[in-house]
C-alpha cells in the first residue's frame, strides 16, 4: 500500500537547523566576547603606557635655580611608539597657564584634590585620541605651584590591532562554526539513523513477513516499535482469520450446494410430471446461480486479500493461458464452442500466479458464457516492446452500448445479459488484479459488430 | 645625451627668494622643465643642495618625461615654517631634519602612502606610512689634512679632545660646528650625540674654549676646512664631504669610532600637495633608487645604503624614527638644551 503519509519537515533537517542555529549563536557570542575582551585589553594596555609616560614627564618636573623645569625624558615619548600609526600629543600647564607642548590640546576635567590620572577619549586635529592628565604639586619658594601634564595618543594603532584581532576572531569563529556544522550534520544523521534503519527494514520485508521487529532500537523508539509489533500482530491475526474464513466458507458453501445440486439432478431423472420437472430445473438453475455467486464472492475476497500484499514471482503467461484454456475446454465443448489459442513464445511477467490465473479464468469463462452455441472464442497473446497483451474475442452479444465502464464495478452486470448466470464480480476481480500488477484492462465490441473483445496488458519482466 | 630629450631648461635663482603670498625664505630655486606640451608639475621643498639632488630629479624625469619639477631649497626650520605655519602647497618635503619630519607627520600634516616601494623599506627606514628614508648619511668630523699632519688622525671624540686640549694655540679660532640655534640638522645631531654620550658636552666645552666658529650648514664648513680657514669641523654631513671631489686631498673625513650618528634623509607628502599621485610616484622613485639593489645605476648620488647597519659596524647609530624625536622639539626642552649648549660653547 503506497498510501500518502502526511509529513512535515524531516527530523534530520529540523535537528540540523536547530544545531546550526545554536552553533551560530554560540559563534557570534564567542566573537563578540573575545572582541570586547580584546578591546578592553588593548585599551587597558594603551592606558597603562600613557600613564607611565605621564608619570615620567611629571617626575621630570623640578625647581631649578628658582625656576620650574620640565625635562621631558626621551623615553616618555619613545615608549609610545610601540603601536602602528600612533601620534603623540602633549601639553604641560603650570598653574593653569600653558607652558609647553600643543597649546590647543583639550584639557580633561581633573577632579579637585585627586592625584589619580584622568583618562578621556575624544577628537583632536581630526584624530580620535586617548588622553590622560594628572597634576603634580611643587613648591617654588613659599608658593605652591601645580604642574599639570596631558599626554595623548591617537587610537589608530589600537583600532588596527583590534580589527586585526577581530579578523582573526571571525576567522576562528567561522572555523568553529564549520566544525560545529559538520558535527551537527553527523549528530542529526546518527539520531535519525535508527529510524531510517527501522523504516528500511520494515519496508524491505516481503508481504507475508509479519514477524515482529526484534532489532535493538534506542529507548525513545521502543514505544513506537512496540506499537508497530502489536499492530503487525493484530494484522497477522486478522489476515489469518480472513484466509481461514474464506477457505472455510468455500468449503462450507460449495460442498452442500454441490450435494443439493446432485440430489436435484437425480430427482429430475426420477420425476415424470412436467411441472415437477420444470420446478426442479428452476431449482438446479438457482443452485447454479448461487454456487457461482458464492464462488465469485469468495474469489473476490481472496483477490482483495492477496492484492493488498502482492507477492511477485516470475510467471510464464503463455503457459498459464494454455493451462486455463485446457481446463475450460470441457465447458466449451458442452456448447460446441471452439477455443482457439495459438501457442507463442514464453512471455515472462512478474506477478501473483493465483491472481493472474483467476483473472484469465474469469475472462475465459465470460467469453464462453456469453458466446452462442457452436461459435468460436479466440485467445491471442501478443508481445509489443515491453508489453504483452492477452486478448479474448467471442462472438456473443457483445458489450452493452452504454455504461461499459461501469461493468468493472461490483455487482454490476450488462443490461443485455438476462438469462445468463453471473454474479457481476468477474470484471471487478480482473480489474483489481490488473491494477495490483500495474497492468491495464480494456474492453470493446469487435469491429465487425459481433461479440466482445477484452484485453489485459502486462509489462514483461 | 640621454637628458637632451627633456632639454632640461634650467633656470637657477639664488639669494633670498619667496613664494608669492608666503613669507618663508627660499635659498635656491631651480626648475627642471619638461618638454611635454602639457607638463605635470611636481613641487619639491627640500633641504638638500641642488647639485647633490639633481641626479635624482633627472633620473625621475627620464622615466616620466611629462613632469616638470620645481625644486626649492630651504633650511629645515624654514621648511617647517612653510608647511606647518603657512601651509605652502608642495608635493614633496625632503629634509635631513628627521625630528621635524616626524613632527610634521605626527601633527597630521603628511599624507599616508603605501606602495610596492614602501614595502621595500625595513621598519626602521620609515615611520608608518608617512615618512620614508632614502639615504643614510653619517655625521662626520672633517679635518684639514695639513693641520693634522703632525698629530696623527684622531679616531674618536676622545682622541680629538686630547689633541685639541694639548694644542690650544694651534686650534684657537680654527674649529667649527653647526650653530644649533639656526640649523635643524645641527640640533638633531647634537641632541642625538648628547643622548648617546657625555663626551659630547666635554667636546662642546673644548670647542667653546677654542672660540669655535658656528656655521649654518655642512657645505660652508667643508669649504672653510678645505680653504684652511679652520682645521676641524664637527658633525659635518659625510655625504657632502665625500661628494667634494675638489677638496679630496685637503680634507680628512672621520667617522668617529666611539659612535657615529647616522641621519636618514627622509621624504614625505604634505597634506597640501596638489598632486599626491605624482608625489607618491616620486617618493617611490626615491625609495627604489636608494633601497633596491639592482636599481643603483649611478644615478643615486648618496652613499650606498647599508641595509643592516647595526650588524656591520657597532659604532653606527642610526637615528630612530619615532615620537621620541619629538622630545627635543619641545619648546622648554629645546630652550634648556640650547642654554646649556650656549653655556658650553660660547663661554659667555
Amino acid at each position: 500500500m503506497n498510501g500518502f503519509v502526511k509529513s512535515n519537515s524531516s527530523i534530520r533537517k529540523r535537528l540540523t537547523i536547530q544545531l546550526l542555529c545554536g552553533a551560530a549563536i554560540l559563534t557570534i557570542c564567542l566573537v563578540l566576547i573575545v572582541r570586547s575582551f580584546a578591546q578592553q585589553l588593548a585599551e587597558q594596555s594603551q592606558d597603562n603606557i600613557l600613564a607611565a609616560s605621564l608619570t615620567s614627564i611629571l617626575d621630570s618636573a623640578s625647581i631649578q635655580q628658582g625656576e620650574i623645569a620640565v625635562d621631558i625624558p626621551y623615553s616618555a615619548f619613545s615608549m609610545l611608539s610601540n603601536l602602528a600609526d600612533d601620534r603623540v600629543f602633549y601639553r604641560i600647564d603650570l598653574n593653569d597657564e600653558f607652558l609647553t607642548g600643543y597649546a590647543d590640546l583639550p584639557r580633561p576635567n581633573l577632579a579637585a584634590n585627586s592625584n589619580a590620572p584622568v583618562f578621556v577619549t575624544g577628537p583632536y586635529r581630526g584624530f580620535d585620541i586617548r588622553s590622560v592628565a594628572a597634576t603634580r604639586k611643587l613648591a617654588l619658594g613659599e608658593q605652591p605651584i601645580e604642574v599639570r601634564a596631558i599626554i595623548a595618543q591617537s587610537r589608530n594603532g589600537m583600532q588596527e590591532t583590534l580589527s586585526e584581532i577581530s579578523r582573526r576572531v571571525i576567522l576562528f569563529g567561522s572555523g568553529f562554526f564549520v566544525l560545529s556544522a559538520i558535527i551537527a550534520l553527523l549528530a542529526a544523521q546518527s539520531t535519525v539513523g535508527p529510524l531510517t534503519r527501522l523504516a528500511a527494514s520494515v519496508s524491505r520485508r516481503g508481504p507475508q513477513d509479519l514477524r515482529p521487529v526484534i532489532a535493538r532500537v534506542p529507548e525513545e523508539m521502543a514505544p513506537l516499535v512496540q506499537s508497530l509489533n502489536q499492530f503487525i500482530g493484530r494484522l497477522e491475526t486478522s489476515l489469518n482469520r480472513s484466509e481461514d474464513l474464506i477457505t472455510e466458507a468455500a468449503h462450507r458453501v460449495r460442498t452442500p450446494l454441490a450435494t443439493v445440486r446432485a440430489q436435484a439432478e437425480i430427482t429430475l431423472r426420477r420425476v415424470d410430471k412436467d411441472e415437477n420437472r420444470q420446478s426442479l430445473r428452476e431449482m438446479i438453475r438457482a443452485i447454479d446461480n448461487s454456487s457461482r455467486a458464492a464462488g465469485q464472492l469468495l474469489d473476490h475476497a481472496m483477490v482483495t486479500l492477496r492484492t493488498d500484499h502482492l507477492e511477485r514471482h516470475e510467471i510464464d503467461l503463455n503457459g498459464l493461458v494454455r493451462e486455463s484454456v485446457a481446463r475450460m475446454q470441457a465447458v466449451a465443448n458442452l456448447k460446441d464452442i471452439t477455443v482457439i489459442f495459438e501457442n507463442t513464445a514464453p512471455s515472462p511477467i512478474q506477478g501473483d500466479i493465483i491472481l493472474i490465473q483467476n483473472a484469465i479464468q474469469n475472462l475465459l469463462d465470460n467469453a464462453i458464457k456469453y458466446s452462442p452455441p457452436d461459435s468460436r472464442v479466440e485467445v491471442q497473446l501478443e508481445r509489443k516492446g515491453t508489453v504483452v497483451t492477452l486478448t479474448f474475442r467471442d462472438q456473443g452479444r457483445g458489450l452493452p452500448s452504454s455504461d461499459a465502464e461501469r461493468l468493472t464495478q461490483r455487482f454490476v452486470r450488462g443490461d443485455n445479459v438476462a438469462g445468463t448466470v453471473g454474479s457481476g464480480l468477474g470484471l471487478t476481480i480482473v480489474e483489481e488484479v490488473m491494477r495490483a500488477h500495474g497492468g491495464t484492462l480494456s474492453f470493446e465490441n469487435n469491429p465487425d459488430g459481433v461479440g466482445a473483445c477484452v484485453s489485459i496488458s502486462f509489462l514483461l519482466s | 645625451m640621454r637628458f637632451n630629450i627633456f632639454s632640461a631648461l634650467l633656470s637657477l635663482f639664488s639669494g633670498s627668494l619667496a613664494m608669492p603670498g608666503y613669507s618663508f625664505d627660499i635659498e635656491h630655486q631651480q626648475n627642471f622643465e619638461s618638454r611635454a606640451s602639457k607638463p605635470e608639475v611636481l613641487r619639491i621643498l627640500s633641504t638638500a643642495d641642488i647639485d647633490l639632488f639633481t641626479p635624482m630629479i633627472l633620473s625621475f624625469q627620464n622615466q616620466n618625461p611629462e613632469v616638470t619639477v620645481n625644486y626649492d631649497v630651504v633650511s629645515s626650520t624654514e621648511l617647517m615654517r612653510a608647511l606647518q605655519d603657512e601651509q605652502a602647497p608642495y608635493d614633496i618635503a625632503v629634509s635631513s631634519a628627521m625630528d621635524l619630519q616626524i613632527k610634521l607627520a605626527n601633527d597630521g600634516l603628511a599624507l599616508a602612502h603605501n606602495s610596492f616601494a614602501t614595502a621595500l623599506l625595513p621598519d626602521w627606514g620609515k615611520w608608518h606610512d608617512y615618512v620614508f628614508a632614502f639615504t643614510q648619511e653619517p655625521a662626520t668630523i672633517v679635518l684639514s689634512r695639513e693641520a693634522f699632519a703632525d698629530f696623527g688622525v684622531p679616531e674618536t671624540r676622545q682622541d680629538l679632545i686630547s689633541i685639541l686640549r694639548d694644542h690650544p694655540d694651534i686650534f684657537r679660532g680654527r674649529v667649527g660646528t653647526y650653530d644649533l640655534r639656526t640649523s635643524g640638522l645641527g640640533y638633531l645631531f647634537a641632541t642625538q650625540d648628547a643622548r648617546t654620550s657625555e663626551v659630547f658636552w666635554r667636546l662642546a666645552e673644548v670647542l667653546g674654549n677654542l672660540s669655535v666658529e658656528l656655521y649654518c650648514c655642512s657645505g660652508a664648513m667643508i669649504d672653510d676646512v678645505s680653504r684652511g680657514k679652520i682645521a676641524v669641523a664637527y658633525n659635518v654631513l659625510g655625504s657632502y664631504a665625500m661628494a667634494r671631489e675638489d677638496a679630496k686631498d685637503k680634507i680628512l673625513i672621520i667617522a668617529p669610532r666611539d659612535f657615529t650618528t647616522v641621519m636618514m634623509r627622509t621624504a614625505l607628502i604634505p597634506t597640501t600637495s596638489q598632486n599626491p599621485k605624482l608625489a607618491a610616484k616620486f617618493v617611490d622613485h626615491l625609495i627604489v633608487s636608494a633601497w633596491s639593489a639592482e636599481e643603483n645605476s649611478g644615478a643615486y648620488p648618496f652613499p650606498e645604503i647599508n641595509r643592516n647597519p647595526a650588524a656591520s659596524d657597532t659604532s653606527l647609530r642610526p637615528i630612530q624614527m619615532g615620537p621620541g624625536l619629538l622630545v627635543y622639539l619641545d619648546g622648554l626642552k629645546k630652550r634648556r638644551f640650547l642654554t646649556e649648549w650656549q653655556n658650553a660653547i660660547l663661554q659667555r
